[in-house]
């Protein structure tokens, strides 16, 4: 799956979009965000606190139960600030 | 009609060719968004917007459709810009066409409370001690779910 991160979330992690292959089990975003918290401290610290976070599926606001697959692009963005 | 561009728009142009032979159209209203400086006590030398191309057009196009959904429009627009803009820059215009003002105004009210919640932009403000994410502000959260507890 394809993984995109934007504003702070893309710079704290240093990198704007990635594909990833997770294991079978990883069925969910809570589940993803999981996996990705293990990848290290950039990722640990950046997804600390979940209320500041946003999670987009193939392009729709979803919440953190929402089934995702393999070929799925998934974003993580915080509170949006346009207008 | 949405349109998300890095160049600045005149608002004049835009708003007559909204509504040209249009003669339905008694009412048009058009809100501005421009760049303050919301630094203080530092001032902001730039502000640079990003956003997420595909989803930003998808999320604008869905807010425009339940506008036309919930007031009769004669006609609409959004144009969002991004990039890296500078202060007392047009970041934004919303603009809603009906026959009379109160749908206009509504409408209108309504697209720029909703977008600034769901449209995926982020801003960046640059100051002479360095760049810094705005934070988004419960107000404007509170402002868009207002109009769905009506």
């Amino acid at each position: 799956m394809k993984l995109l991160y934007f504003a702070w979330i893309r710079t704290n992690l240093g990198v704007s979009e990635e594909l990833v292959d997770v294991p079978s089990e990883i069925n969910d975003v809570r589940a993803l965000l999981d996996w990705l918290i293990n990848r290290g401290e950039s990722y640990k610290a950046a997804f600390s606190d979940l209320n500041h976070i946003r999670v987009a599926v193939n392009q729709e606001y979803v919440d953190l139960d929402h089934a995702i697959n393999t070929g799925d692009e998934i974003a993580f963005f915080p509170p949006v600030t346009g207008g | 009609m949405i349109r998300v561009q890095r160049e600045d728009f005149d608002i004049g142009l835009e708003l007559a060719k909204l509504t040209k032979n249009n003669y339905k159209v008694g009412g048009l209203t058009s809100f501005v968004g421009l760049v303050r400086d919301i630094a203080a006590p530092e001032t902001i030398s730039s502000m640079t917007l990003e956003h997420y191309p595909g989803m930003t057009e998808k999320q604008l196009e869905h807010i425009e459709t339940i506008a036309n959904q919930r007031w009769h429009l004669e006609a609409s627009l959004i144009i969002h810009r991004y990039g890296k803009l500078d202060l007392g820059d047009q970041i934004v215009l919303v603009a809603c066409a009906s026959a009379h003002r109160g749908e206009a105004f509504e409408a209108c009210h309504f697209l720029i409370d909703w977008l600034k919640t769901k449209a995926p932009f982020w801003k960046l403000e640059k100051t002479a001690s360095g760049s810094n994410w705005v934070d988004a502000i419960d107000a404007d959260e509170d402002a868009a779910n207002r109009w769905f507890s009506k």
